[in-house]
């Protein structure tokens, strides 16, 4: 019962800020090659677009929206039928490719077919690509939630569907077990998602019994928040990488916004 | 009655208060808490699938089922549920239901073989049953119409199918899909307890220190008690221990502390080795005051073959076996010993490379004396048994010996309470009576038996295989409460109890489940009925029963909710009504009995199997069925008529008035106005609102008698007394199931033990002894003597209240990998689906999460063979081939060289690949092991 799960190495893309210009940019070329007709649903879809599951491999949604040219070879590659392109009236950004894992979530396949296809390294090679072999594990098209209300295991229903379901059980979704209080001689077996395994496959969201998936994929930049990388986890030597990304802190807030010395000589009421 | 709020929730709250403690409800209260909760109504019921027995509650609203809630109250579950569970509200509501008798027929309506099925009427269909019945009894005599019954079956259903069948038809070729699943532990109990069903209870799981699951994926299969050995773990982590024994990693192994793999059929092995550590390395350990009044020791042949079918055989002769099948097959006459397990019958007489002649054994067995005993157990060294038993090819040697040593240490550690777990590993195995009675050995020697917290206990697969199947005796050599066909004092008092002439019942129960498919096959069974079951999905070497069943001049007749595999390849459909639209009553794993009421008409024209059997017995008289009746070989039935004459019986009396509306069954009343029948639908004692045609073409308006209480009632009355005792009818309405035996109001947890038992005080007090405990079982409780050779001595030595401990070796199964067939094949469940899907692959939510049974294989044995990942593969047996697609990843991690796909599937049909061998004792299938190949698709 001891914590010996294996762990998976991701590639982390540097985050960006440079959202708001490329978005921009992006509605501009799809304005130019489509026209004006749909005008009013092309603007939802565009701005839907955080919530969209893309193929393996995909780089950044912004960059990704660049650079994709909505040729469908991924689509077609795709032995399961998981990936569509997106059509007038999906919310999505037109041409591009997505999945919705309740209908038909990523197999992850070994052999990743949808990637090496893609002509314009929308979908990156390198990214699940592990000492020169394609590595489905290390893909992020996503990462499982799971709402704890609706999940009926969170109840004390041997369920777990979602767990067995996992292509990488034990790693990317674990069970935490406690007592059952109430009955006195229950478990709990809890569904935990481990957000640096979790590829996002979305085979736990299809399999989960509720009517509703209490358990849900959701694209990582929504899903996931972000520890600060000025305090590193003394008990995990592993944090200290995050030390890379760290940079020279400057800090303002309302009570330091003004310089020290505009600050003292504005006595205000205080005398 | 109106309540206010208060007082409704004063009555709820006590209604489930007393519940919780087993008292008994004052009728008017518990209705009254049933009304008061809104327009729907709560009842309590069982679930419907595993052996565990979870107890439900029911909402119904509209005549229809629209909700479910795990029972609080109940001791088993307290309101918990698996996922199966909790679609119990969803099971009946499937949307191909069948609502109506269909039959195959010609353009003209007539029945034709290989027509198409089309609607016709419950007369007609019975008209159509009656014709076939008699013609199969003209042509082969009672022995030639057969049943597949069930361990689903209610206790109601079972008793009066059985009833029909070897009181009515004289037959006792009727045998329940528990055959596939418990017959080698009922033999074990059998042979070491004299008497079926455990010992021990689950609250041993909060008693012990350590769990030992031998062949049970308890995680997916059991996973409310698997909940409870989690909860204990939790309890005490460090001192609680759980070991896995598998053939392959599966989910049990997450909470394990260690997971021990080890080649199939080795099991034999292990546990030998266990109980050598013991008498060789530690002979301290063994509580000799406790054997020496308890424990026998005891031999049988090893040369008893593997239950498959044997040279000259009809359909072996007319070659419906491929030389292929015969490869296997031929093992059933004579084998080589193999290296692999001559040293274990080194002490038999035998070694390597000797061409062992099988003969057909029986249950025989004698006494040995322990020194004898301890002969036969001196080659399970660490050693060998590592050797032949490492079932993971990639870990170290040292590794599982160091596994192996620990786990007989955990098992002889002084003061450490040990339960061993055991499901489908250790009974679907050719030599799986043997490995039962090896695992009682162990527990023995220890004293670790029939001991809160301590003792071997078998869990049950399906609802009531212990309850209906094993303690009514739906099997073809039983008799209810553990008689026997074979025994002739048993035949009478049932003879007696049922109110038929002596010489009715028929003394030869041989008719197993396999056998009646062989029967089938070789034309000698004209008529099969199958009940509550899939017997043409679940049962290997299918495609010969399909065939048999298509091809041949016979009539199959599957009584279903759904169309599954059996319903399509039979000749007459009947609609049955399910679980929840009729009374009933299971018993589960723990001999806790659950009744329930009929909570919901059934859909469309749909009827029980109860009433279906009763109205067949209304078109067999006492002219029909108990003149002179040919037997096989020499044997035959006598004429009873006479006697029957000499009862106040005519030629022209039916069935249905001597065995089902007799008059004691007219004795138990309709009482609309009392509990527990006022507010509850009873179809076939009132009929119901859907005014069903009937068998006689004319509108059903019931029996007119309470008939499930009669048969229920009827059932019990042949175990009080006779150590297992049932509440009455009414009390199980009451509370939430009771372990029998119910003595005195009081369920009993440990059998065979004095402080707990009655009967083990009783049967003590009797033989003038203090002894702990008493085994006071009565079957097979004289033997002769002898030594591992055989018998000796033929003098019968009598061993009251004594348990036995058996000298059984390893030895290899009839089919293992070779240089073609290079892969072992595993089948069984996953926890989604429950067996052949028939119920849940009709839920939407579960066949999303599981919609396809999948290969399940080693990345590199993948690799090897060239195949993808999620890719299809054929898995190839010398019987058959299915495709099926790769899972390396996943719940299910064989090691290199093994396979496990489920059998759920209709449409990756495994048992077609699968091999029919059974234990030649028990008649159980090996399910778990035969040699494929696997190549891409």
């Amino acid at each position: 019962m001891s914590e010996n799960r294996p762990t998976i190495k991701k590639k982390r893309q540097p985050v960006s800020d440079r959202r708001k210009f490329i978005l921009n940019m992006a509605r501009g070329a799809g304005l130019a090659s489509m026209g004006g007709f749909i005008w009013s649903a092309y603007i939802d879809e565009v701005t839907a677009s955080t919530l969209i599951l893309r193929p393996p491999g995909a780089i950044k949604e912004e960059d990704f929206l660049k650079t994709c040219i909505k040729c469908g070879l991924c689509v077609i590659a795709c032995p399961y039928d998981t990936l569509v392109l997106a059509k007038p009236g999906d919310n999505k950004p037109l041409g591009t490719p997505y999945f919705i894992p309740r209908d038909i979530p990523c197999y992850m396949c070994p052999d990743i077919p949808c990637v090496p296809v893609c002509p314009t390294g929308a979908l990156d090679e390198k990214s699940v690509t592990t000492d020169g072999v394609l590595d489905i594990n290390i893909a992020e098209m996503g990462l499982a939630v799971v709402d704890a209300d609706s999940c009926i295991a969170f109840w004390g229903i041997q369920c777990d569907a979602c767990y067995r379901a996992c292509p990488i059980l034990g790693v990317a979704i674990t069970i935490e077990y406690s007592k059952n209080e109430r009955t006195g001689k229950h478990a709990f077996m809890k569904p935990v998602v481990h957000s640096e395994a979790c590829t996002g496959c979305g085979l736990c969201e299809r399999a989960c019994v509720t009517e509703k998936p209490a358990i849900f994929v959701l694209p990582r930049e929504t899903a996931m928040g972000r520890a600060g990388d000025y305090y590193i986890k003394g008990w995990d030597k592993d944090d200290e990488k995050r030390l890379e990304n760290a940079s020279e802190i400057k800090t303002t807030t309302e009570i330091s916004k003004e310089s020290a010395v505009d600050s003292l000589n504005d006595a205000g009421d205080l005398y | 009655m109106s309540l206010s709020r208060r007082e409704f929730l004063k009555s709820s709250a006590a209604a489930s208060a007393a519940a919780a403690i087993g008292m008994s409800v004052p009728a008017e209260l518990q209705a009254a808490a049933n009304q008061a909760e809104g327009d729907w109504r709560w009842d309590k019921a069982a679930c419907r699938f595993c052996g565990t027995g979870c107890g439900i509650m029911m909402a119904t609203k509209g005549g229809k089922i629209v909700a479910v809630k795990g029972d609080p109250a109940a001791p088993v579950n307290r309101g918990l549920n698996c996922i199966k569970g909790y679609f119990n509200a969803k099971i009946m509501y499937g949307a191909d239901r069948l609502t109506q008798p269909l039959l195959r027929v010609d353009e003209n309506g007539k029945f034709k073989k290989d027509g198409k099925f089309a609607p016709v009427s419950w007369e007609r269909a019975f008209d159509e049953m009656e014709f076939h019945i008699k013609k199969a009894l003209k042509a082969s005599g009672p022995e030639g119409v057969g049943v597949f019954a069930s361990g689903q079956y209610t206790v109601m259903e079972g008793y009066a199918a059985q009833k029909m069948m070897k009181a009515g038809f004289r037959s006792n070729a009727i045998d329940p899909n528990a055959r596939h699943c418990m017959a080698s532990a009922v033999v074990g109990f059998y042979q070491t307890f004299g008497i079926d069903e455990p010992s021990g209870c689950y609250d041993d799981i909060e008693l012990t220190d350590t769990i030992v699951s031998w062949g049970s994926n308890m995680a997916e299969m059991h996973p409310i008690l698997w909940s409870r050995v989690t909860d204990r773990k939790l309890s005490d982590p460090e001192r609680v221990k759980i070991i896995n024994m598998s053939t392959y990693k599966h989910r049990t192994s997450d909470l394990a502390d260690e997971e021990i793999i080890f080649t199939p059929n080795t099991d034999l092995a292990l546990w030998n080795y266990i109980a050598r550590e013991i008498v060789y390395n530690k002979p301290e350990a063994i509580d000799w005051d406790f054997v020496q009044k308890h424990i026998v020791f005891c031999a049988s042949p090893v040369n008893m073959g593997y239950g498959m079918r044997k040279a000259g055989e009809k359909s072996i002769k007319e070659g419906k076996y491929t030389a292929l099948e015969m490869q296997t097959i031929d093992k059933e006459m004579k084998k080589v010993v193999s290296a692999t397990e001559a040293p274990a019958l080194k002490p038999y007489g035998y070694k390597e490379g000797d061409v062992m002649v099988n003969e057909n054994a029986g249950l025989k067995h004698w006494h040995i004396s322990f020194e004898e005993y301890k002969k036969f157990l001196d080659p399970y060294t660490l050693d060998y048994v590592a050797k032949i038993s490492k079932g993971n090819p990639d870990e170290d040697i040292n590794e599982f010996k160091r596994k192996l040593q620990l786990l007989a240490d955990l098992y002889i550690e002084k003061d450490r309470k040990v339960v061993s777990f055991w499901t489908m590993g250790m009974n679907q195995h050719t030599r799986g009576t043997w490995v039962n009675t090896l695992a009682y050995n162990v527990h023995f020697l220890l004293n670790k038996q029939a001991k809160p917290g301590s003792g071997a206990f078998s869990l049950t697969g399906q609802p009531s295989a212990c309850g209906t199947a094993r303690e009514v005796g739906t099997f073809c050599h039983r008799l209810p409460a553990d008689m026997m066909v074979a025994n002739p004092k048993h035949r009478e008092i049932t003879e007696n109890r049922w109110k038929i002439p002596n010489g009715t019942l028929n003394h030869i129960g041989n008719q197993d489940i396999m056998r009646i498919h062989r029967d089938i096959e070789d034309g000698y069974v004209k008529f099969a009925w199958v009940n509550v079951c899939n017997p043409y999905q679940d049962t290997a070497s299918a495609s010969h029963w399909i065939k048999a069943a298509r091809e041949m001049d016979n009539f199959i007749v599957t009584s279903d909710g759904y169309p599954g595999i059996s319903a399509k390849v039979s000749d007459l459909i009947l609609p049955s009504a399910m679980i929840y639209e009729k009374w009933g009553a299971y018993g589960n794993a723990e001999r806790r009995t659950q009744h329930w009421r009929q909570q919901v008409l059934p859909v469309g024209d749909a009827m029980s199997d109860t009433w279906q059997w009763v109205e067949l017995s209304k078109r067999f008289t006492v002219g029909d069925v108990w003149g002179a009746q040919p037997l096989r070989g020499d044997n035959s039935l006598p004429d009873v008529r006479q006697a029957a004459y000499a009862m106040g019986y005519t030629d022209n009396t039916t069935m249905y008035e001597i065995l089902f509306a007799n008059k004691e069954a007219q004795s138990y009343k309709i009482d609309l106005k009392s509990f527990p029948q006022a507010g509850y639908d009873n179809t076939e004692c009132n009929g119901d609102s859907r005014n069903v045609v009937g068998s006689d073409g004319k509108v059903f308006k019931g029996y007119g008698f309470m008939i499930h209480e009669y048969l229920f009632e009827e059932y019990a009355s042949f175990g009080r007394g006779h150590a297992h005792d049932l509440a009455d009818f009414t009390t199980y309405h009451k509370v939430r199931g009771l372990k029998w035996p119910v003595v005195d109001g009081k369920e009993t947890q440990w059998r065979f033990n004095t402080q707990y038992d009655p009967y083990a005080a009783k049967a003590n007090k009797e033989a003038g002894t203090t002894n702990s405990h008493a085994f006071y079982g009565t079957l097979a409780k004289s033997l002769a003597q002898g030594n591992l050779l055989g018998i000796t001595d033929t003098t019968q030595l009598p061993l009251a209240n004594k348990a036995k401990i058996f000298a059984r070796p390893y030895m290899d199964p009839p089919e293992t990998p070779d240089k073609e067939y290079d892969t072992w094949l595993c089948t069984g469940r996953v926890l989604e689906h429950w067996h052949t899907g028939t119920m849940t692959m009709r839920v939407p939510e579960l066949y999303r999460a599981v919609p396809e049974a999948l290969c399940y294989m080693h990345p590199q044995d993948a690799k090897e063979k060239g195949l993808k990942q999620g890719g299809l593969a054929w898995v190839e047996s010398r019987r058959g081939k299915i495709k099926a697609r790769v899972e390396t990843r996943g719940r299910n991690r064989p090691s290199r060289g093994l396979v496990f796909v489920p059998f759920f599937d209709e449409k990756v049909f495994i048992n077609k690949v699968c091999a029919d061998y059974t234990c030649p004792q028990s008649g159980q299938t090996d399910f778990k092991k035969c040699a494929v190949k696997i190549y891409q698709a």
